[in-house]
């Protein structure tokens, strides 16, 4: 057994009304996905402000990805479309500052949407690894 | 040269200012050389008379000071404005940030502002005088007798190179002509930029960034930026100041400066032409304002007062996130 084998450290901002509940589902059906996925609750999408994710690159993170109530469903009426734009922006603007475009992700998951969950978390988590360590967003200081 | 002097300027506000009509002036002021000139209050004819600047070194935009200035004032304050700085002056009345009813708008036109790093990299430093010509500048340092003459279109600040617009957007009075909106080339530069590769981007970043000194003039001479209490100004977050910070911090600092201002932004250019590390600091503006265009359809802000920037707005059809990628390579 290899000892020092890569896995990417992913943040995962879920929304508390489905994508959170999706997150739940995964479990409650024993969908496998990496334990390297760390999520974090929020009460909608659109709470994530740009700060946030870029501040979980500067702790270490490889990949941060948004899940958010499909368009149309949420619990606030209108916040993942606010979401959507944000995050539309600033991707464009971190390939613009030269981060990798796919270490950044913003996916729709419902509350019934278990096996999507698991399967994008996969696919990131998988995508995440085949570009390795984020160097470029990493702020040493906060290495142990 | 600008086309409308001095006097013109000077003779309206000074009447103004006796017959009680305003307060208080907000102009340019003349500072200790002939290059650097400063917003200022003038609160008397005779102070206007004094040290009331126009010439081509007038390159700040005054709308952002009417926030803090009306708010002390019990009249009127007289303003003057150029092109750019009536699409800021119309994007903070679109926020409420001022009350017009306190503010008496002058526009003045203009042929484009000098930067003065430029005019300096051109005549030598040690500046002693300048003399505006028809095409340009007569300069005299202090190493040298004979005067160096440099052509006017060298030294343009890069907003008045790329200036997207000489149309007054906002004013009670104007001295002078209209002017019109005009086809900039303001997003060549930004191209440029994307055709690089991911490597070669954030190497160029890197070299630009890294310079940043943290001096907050960029946020603090932003007219978009005029939030009481700023997400940088947190003592505890580390960033306020610049010793302890890597390389990383100055990348969060102007993606979110750049992202606070995202659609409100109009591009006036004054970021860029205050950092003392000559950062293009407009360009992380402008990559916004373009990708904006691209996806939400053309959009400037303070061209009209009251339109709904785009990121509080939103359609049921607009871009994923994940096709912006696809969208830009159209």
């Amino acid at each position: 057994m290899q000892v020092n084998e890569y896995k990417p450290l992913i943040v995962a901002f879920c929304c508390n009304w489905c994508s959170y509940a999706g997150a739940d589902l995964a479990g409650n059906n024993r969908l496998n996905y990496p334990a390297d996925v760390k999520i974090i609750r929020v009460p909608c999408s659109c709470r994530v402000n740009p700060m946030f994710i870029l501040r979980a690159f500067q702790r270490g993170a490889d990949g941060v990805i948004i899940c958010g109530c499909h368009p149309g469903d949420c619990h606030y009426t209108s916040g993942n479309y606010y979401t959507r734009r944000r995050m539309a922006l600033l991707f464009s603007m971190l390939d613009f500052l030269g981060i990798e475009r796919e270490r950044t992700r913003l996916e729709w998951v419902s509350a019934a949407e278990g096996a999507k969950f698991a399967a994008t978390m996969n696919d990131f988590a998988e995508t995440v690894a085949a570009l390795g360590e984020n160097k470029r967003l990493e702020d040493l200081r906060c290495k142990k | 040269m600008q086309k409308v002097n001095r006097d013109v300027l000077l003779e309206k506000a000074a009447a103004m200012l006796d017959a009680g009509e305003v307060q208080a002036v907000l102009g340019w002021g003349a500072g200790e050389f002939a290059y650097d000139v400063t917003p200022r209050v003038f609160e008397t004819s005779d102070e206007l008379r004094a040290d009331f600047v126009w010439n081509d070194f007038c390159g700040a935009n005054l709308s952002k000071y009417l926030v803090s200035k009306t708010k002390k004032l019990e009249g009127k304050l007289l303003v003057f404005l150029k092109p750019c700085d009536t699409y800021s002056f119309n994007q903070l009345l679109t926020e409420h940030r001022f009350e017009r009813e306190k503010v008496y708008a002058v526009a003045v036109p203009c042929e484009g502002m000098a930067d003065v790093q430029k005019l300096k990299a051109l005549a030598g430093d040690g500046i002693s005088s300048i003399e505006s010509t028809d095409s340009g500048f007569s300069v005299t340092t202090i190493y040298d007798d004979a005067p160096v003459e440099v052509k006017g279109a060298d030294v343009l600040l890069e907003k008045c190179a790329n200036c997207k617009s000489r149309k007054h957007v906002a004013y009670d009075e104007l001295l002078g002509d209209e002017g019109e909106v005009l086809d900039s080339n303001r997003f060549d530069e930004v191209e440029r930029i994307e055709a690089m590769t991911s490597e070669e981007r954030f190497a160029f970043w890197q070299g630009e960034l890294s310079r940043c000194i943290r001096c907050n003039a960029c946020r603090d001479v932003c007219p978009a930026c005029t939030c009481e209490k700023c997400v940088f100004d947190n003592p505890n977050s580390g960033a306020e100041n610049k010793a302890p910070t890597t390389s990383f911090e100055e990348q969060m600092f102007h993606v979110i400066r750049a992202f606070h201002v995202a659609g409100r932004c109009t591009d006036c250019g004054e970021c860029s032409r205050v950092c003392p590390q000559n950062i293009p600091l407009h360009l992380l503006n402008r990559k916004f304002i373009k990708d904006i265009n691209t996806f939400y359809g053309e959009y400037q802000a303070g061209a009209e007062e009251g339109s709904r920037a785009p990121l509080v707005d939103y359609t049921l059809e607009d871009l994923e996130a994940e096709d912006v990628f696809k969208k830009e390579a159209e």
